[in-house]
């Protein structure tokens, strides 16, 4: 069933990467010797400060002498979009400022026992088969799994044929919340038993040296978790999508390494199993507390209200029994704020509910039930219904609220108090796994699970080289919807677990994950951004008191030096299709913001991007996904045409601050018009990529230091 | 990992794992504990006396011991932790829900 490859790997060959630069400029900046990296980080360091001081000389001279109040709407709205983005730069700034290069993990540990998990859903069984192959090759022993969420027969067979481990859900999860890949995962890791695990998505190929690479990191006992970078080999030139992410994944992971924060992206990525399952186990504790009280204060709330009840739809012995279990109730709030264990007070107490309820109720049960079931959320057909449905609403307050605010007869709150305290039993009745090892909490649940274990102590470290290689979209579709999701699970781990307030968080690691949740709210500025110029253009309103000299000599080091320190950090990559998209995608970094918040807030479900395509002769294109950035365009066209033909004929002599919004438009529209060339985009027909061919050389990491 | 289990005469289960409960043997034992639950033995007591070591994969299964219990009604202790095991059981705070008693004794006693 699982390949266990156990002869002994041959020595890593030091391979030395000579294609290096040889500008003298280029030389300098790019990765090498440690002196040159030294002075690299230093004038990186002296740009990220010139450009904090710089932007400070700005923005104060914005608030203090240069705001319009004539029409204060909008210069309040440009201000606050000019205050996000000096904000953006302190947290880009604070990320490079710790830049961290690492030189290798040094030799794996000799006896560790390696799992790796291919995650795939439905994907095409040549293509995960490609992968399963690969990760099989893999040098350091270790055992491979297959993880087929669609559990499919051919995959199945496939797993086989290729000699490698197969986990589908198992019996638990029927009928259950399978929270996607995170349940996957959590399912798999119950099934297998390795140290240290590395993801892999169904079509990321593993070059052979890719864990010996990385092992080493984890003789550090408290390390948990390595990341290493995406790339993926169908990308064609210019980078139409931008998937390579080259600043995220080079100096944003690096400068987030440096504060112990790297970011964890789900696959290519290997993890420490006990830093998993302990942060699974603390999870379980925390939402148990969490739900027995939420339990306690429903039941104290019913009873109360039952007893309050005129005599007559009460007997004696019945208000007898109400108060019995107010008492009950009353005594394990009591016990738990002692600190005893959840498990005797529910034990106690259950004990004591099903002794009073069992005498009273058992006449009235269908009655009962019957008068229960108009709760929103609950399904009150038998005693075992009864008990799912109000465990659902422990972690639904909404409807939680709807049972306690309602008036029911004594006898059915007594049942519905003994079936609450039934429904938060220790057991998480309602979920397949009482221990969830990854984070269900959103969509992006790497994200949200190594929050989790940076809060607990656990390091991280992020490795750039390439050693895992995948597939991007090819189409605007799909990177779109890719995009979208990211953004929207950044988006829920924001609301639900701000990290600003995550106890055990150092500030640092704080800020470097709310810097992630932050660059997505940039949709809203970037409207006030592309509105301002079109406003003066059309209608002459200036948000700025004065375009003068001293708007120049207040805003034009600034600008000089942020270009510089991107120029630098990004050296020898092209980051500028990052920079276009950051502008360019802004309808969906809305959209993203508010269906999030919708999400988290009202339950509304997540939705996607759905745009009919077009099919203008025989290729797709995609403009139809990106129209409100083709309108956007066409006005700031119209705008700039406007304002230049004002200029020409002589209309007005308001030359500067005419040419300075021209040019900002043009700026925009550079921006913007990445989205037609990727909407535009058609795949190659002809071109079948290929992983590299393995094993290809890999720099010396080692040797640099 | 050695499971020894001894049915005492109220119907308790006591079972002694001796060795490492951990990644490796989890699997194991939380089989064990559900097949047990399945054979109507639904209270139990584990007695980790002689548990050299314990991981949080560890304290999943016997997570997962308890889950089976409770859903046939009936509970899991647990008895005689070693100071490793209690820290343990301290850094994951899952000693806020499981009491570790001192002895096999004290834990059948309130059953």
């Amino acid at each position: 069933m699982v390949s266990n490859e156990t002869a002994m790997p041959p020595p890593l060959e030091p391979v030395v990467l000579d294609n290096g630069p040889t500008r003298w400029l280029d030389r300098f900046f790019t990765p090498g010797t440690e002196n040159r990296e030294r002075l690299r980080h230093a004038v990186l360091r002296v740009l990220v400060a010139a450009n904090l001081i710089l932007g400070f000389y700005y923005i104060s001279w914005r608030y203090t002498s240069s705001i319009n109040w004539a029409v204060w709407p909008l210069s309040l709205a440009l201000l606050a979009g000019e205050t996000y983005s000096y904000i953006d730069a302190w947290f880009f700034g604070l990320c490079i400022w710790r830049l961290k290069r690492r030189s290798g993990a040094g030799p794996p540990p000799v006896d560790a026992t390696v799992d790796v998990f291919i995650t795939c859903y439905n994907e095409p069984i040549d293509l995960v088969r490609r992968t399963a192959r690969a990760a099989k090759r893999m040098r350091y022993p270790h055992k491979t799994y297959i993880l087929d969420d669609g559990s499919t027969p051919a995959m199945r067979q496939m797993a086989e044929e290729e000699d490698v481990g197969y986990i589908v859900r198992s019996e638990d999860w029927k009928g259950r919340n399978r929270h996607a890949k995170a349940g996957n995962i959590s399912n798999a890791l119950l099934q297998t038993d390795g140290e240290f695990i590395l993801f892999l998505d169904a079509d990321q190929v593993p070059h052979p040296h890719c864990v010996d690479r990385i092992l080493g990191y984890f003789k550090d006992p408290q390390m948990a978790l390595v990341q290493t970078p995406q790339v993926f080999y169908n990308v064609p030139k210019g980078d139409p999508f931008n998937s390579q992410a080259p600043l995220f994944y080079g100096p944003i992971q690096q400068g987030k390494d440096g504060w112990n924060a790297a970011f964890f992206c789900g696959s290519n990525a290997m993890i420490r199993r006990e830093a998993l399952m302990m942060s699974g186990v603390r999870r379980y504790v925390w939402e148990l507390e969490r739900r027995v009280h939420r339990a306690l204060r429903a039941a104290h709330k019913l009873l109360a209200d039952a007893r309050k009840q005129p005599a007559e739809t009460s007997p004696p012995h019945v208000r007898q029994a109400l108060s019995v279990l107010q008492l009950a109730v009353g005594g394990a709030q009591e016990a738990l704020r002692r600190g005893v264990p959840i498990q005797e007070v529910t034990w106690r107490f259950q004990g004591i509910a099903r002794d009073i309820s069992g005498r009273l109720v058992r006449e009235d049960l269908s009655r009962i039930y019957a008068e229960l079931a108009d709760i929103p959320g609950i399904d009150a057909g038998d005693a075992a219904d009864l008990q799912a449905s109000l465990s659902g609403l422990l972690d639904d307050g909404e409807s939680l609220a709807a049972l306690t605010s309602r008036q029911s007869s004594p006898l059915a709150a007594i049942e519905a108090v003994r079936s609450l305290l039934l429904a938060v039993d220790v057991d998480r009745e309602d979920e397949a796994q009482p221990i969830m090892p990854m984070s269900t909490i959103s969509v992006t649940e790497d994200m949200a699970t190594a929050m989790r274990l940076h809060a607990t102590g656990w390091r991280s470290a992020y490795h750039h080289e390439a050693l895992v290689f995948g597939l991007a979209p090819e189409d605007l579709r799909t990177a779109l919807q890719q995009r979208l999701r990211w953004a929207q699970g950044t988006m829920q781990v924001m609301l639900r677990e701000n990290p600003l307030l995550i106890h055990g968080l150092s500030w640092g690691q704080k800020l470097m994950y709310f810097a992630t949740g932050w660059t997505y709210l940039s949709g809203f500025f970037s409207l006030v951004y592309l509105a301002s110029p079109v406003l003066y253009l059309f209608f002459g309103i200036l948000p700025v008191r004065a375009l003068s000299n001293d708007f120049f000599w207040h805003l034009l080091p600034f600008l000089i030096v942020n270009q510089l320190m991107f120029v630098v950090v990004g050296w020898g990559k092209t980051t500028w299709r990052g920079q276009q998209y950051s502008l360019a995608l802004f309808p969906l970094w809305i959209t993203a913001v508010i269906s999030a918040c919708e999400n988290v807030w009202f339950g509304k479900k997540l939705g996607f991007v759905v745009t009919p395509k077009t099919r203008p002769g025989g290729g797709i294109t995609y403009y139809g996904l990106v129209r409100t950035q083709i309108i956007t365009m066409i006005i700031l066209a119209l705008a700039a045409f406007w304002g230049l033909a004002r200029l020409a004929l002589g209309v007005t002599d308001d030359g500067w601050p005419i040419l300075i919004n021209v040019l900002w438009i043009a700026y925009d529209l550079v921006m913007l018009s990445a989205v037609l060339d990727a909407a535009a985009f058609q795949p190659y027909q002809d071109f079948e990529p290929e992983p590299p061919p393995a094993p290809f050389p890999l720099p010396d990491l080692a040797a640099s230091s | 990992m050695d499971v020894r289990v001894e049915i005492q005469t109220n119907g308790v289960a006591v079972i002694a794992l001796d060795g490492r409960l951990d990644l490796l043997s989890a699997v194991t034992v939380k089989e064990r504990l559900g097949k047990e639950v399945l054979a109507g033995n639904m209270r139990l007591v584990v007695d980790l006396g002689a548990v050299t070591f314990i991981d949080s994969s560890g304290l999943g299964a016997l997570i997962g011991g308890l889950k089976a219990a409770r859903q046939a009604g009936g509970d899991l202790r647990i008895a005689r932790a070693t100071n490793q095991a209690l820290v343990v059981l301290k850094l994951t705070s899952l000693d806020r829900v499981l009491r570790p008693f001192a002895s096999v004794e004290e834990a059948v006693a309130g059953y």
